[in-house]
């Protein structure tokens, strides 16, 4: 009774690959930062507040971009600073490209119909389109992660969904909701369960 | 049982690893036993990315089964490279795992084993 035997270095490089995949997967999966995601949701809400009901104009678009340039500043560092804590920077090939994969192409779409939206004079339409692309995005991407980084994304685009539904003049109540109250929730909650 | 597992083995447990290349022999009779096993590696090194993780997040994780998991940490439990916390989260219970100092010590020891035996071989 003969067995083929693996020569021990060969074993050996295998198992280091495993412990590698398993910290990167393992970080990957707790990498959505909390207090980022409730940062950024402060900065929602101040921005629901500044902006107003949504209207066609170019003032109102500005500010929700502006928005979206310093919330996505905030839960990069926050994403990479935990990540950086926990001994696997982000920056590992593996996960940073599997995360890419499956959050932005949801976003892509989000800016090319926001593009179309604004063109045709439907900005007031755009919080349901983006709630519900951004919740696309969220439920994608953390589909390997933590079971509430889903949940999150799913709550989105319930949001989303219900904005279409509701007065184009309520649309900034919906952003305040979604891109404030959902996520200061969540982010607590993480936090809470998983760390900053 | 897992108890008397985990206390039969205390030197595999301290093994030590020498920045010389070792033999490969001697390799495979100091390997740390505990942490060898595939599931029980991987349980510790993904508690060595994170804080801490509950008991449903690890099976998600290395996808594997209630009682699977259960025997394997357990066993890590023993040997005190896990600690385990046991909570409620409303009325739903909640397992939590954390990595001890001594995993920690033990998964580094590990790596740097691995990487003796890569390197003996190499020279």
């Amino acid at each position: 009774m003969t067995r083929a035997v693996e020569p021990i270095h060969a074993h050996a490089a295998e198992n280091l690959r495993f412990i590698r995949d398993a910290m990167s997967r393992a970080s990957e999966f707790t990498a959505v930062p909390g207090w980022g995601g409730v940062a950024m949701g402060a900065t929602a809400l101040v921005t629901a507040a500044v902006s107003g009901p949504p209207d066609n104009s170019r003032r109102w678009l500005l500010i929700w971009f502006a928005d979206a340039t310093v919330a996505s500043a905030i839960g990069l560092a926050a994403m990479a600073r935990k990540a950086q804590r926990s001994g696997t920077p982000l920056s590992a090939a593996a996960p940073a490209r599997r995360f890419a994969l499956a959050y932005l192409p949801p976003l892509v779409a989000g800016m090319i119909l926001t593009a179309v939206f604004a063109s045709l004079d439907l900005a007031v339409r755009l919080p349901g389109c983006w709630l519900l692309l951004y919740g696309t995005a969220v439920a994608t991407g953390g589909a390997l992660s933590v079971r509430i980084v889903p949940l999150m994304g799913i709550s989105f685009m319930a949001l989303g969904a219900a904005a279409f539904a509701a007065p184009a003049a309520w649309g900034h109540d919906f952003l305040a909701a979604g891109f404030g109250g959902l996520h200061v929730v969540f982010g607590w909650l993480i936090a809470r369960r998983y760390g900053g | 049982m897992a108890k008397s597992s985990a206390a039969r083995k205390p030197a595999a447990r301290s093994a030590g690893v020498s920045k010389a290349p070792i033999s490969t022999q001697q390799s495979a009779i100091s390997l740390d036993r505990i942490i060898h096993e595939r599931l029980r590696l991987g349980i510790v090194s993904a508690l060595a990315a994170n804080d801490r993780l509950t008991f449903n997040d690890l099976k998600r994780l290395l996808q594997t089964t209630d009682g699977n998991l259960s025997v394997h940490a357990r066993k890590l439990e023993d040997a005190q490279y896990i600690s385990c916390d046991k909570s409620f989260d409303g009325r739903v219970p909640r397992t939590e795992y954390r990595l001890t100092a001594a995993g920690r010590r033990a998964l580094e020891k590990y790596v740097a084993h691995m990487e003796s035996i890569i390197k003996a071989v190499r020279e």
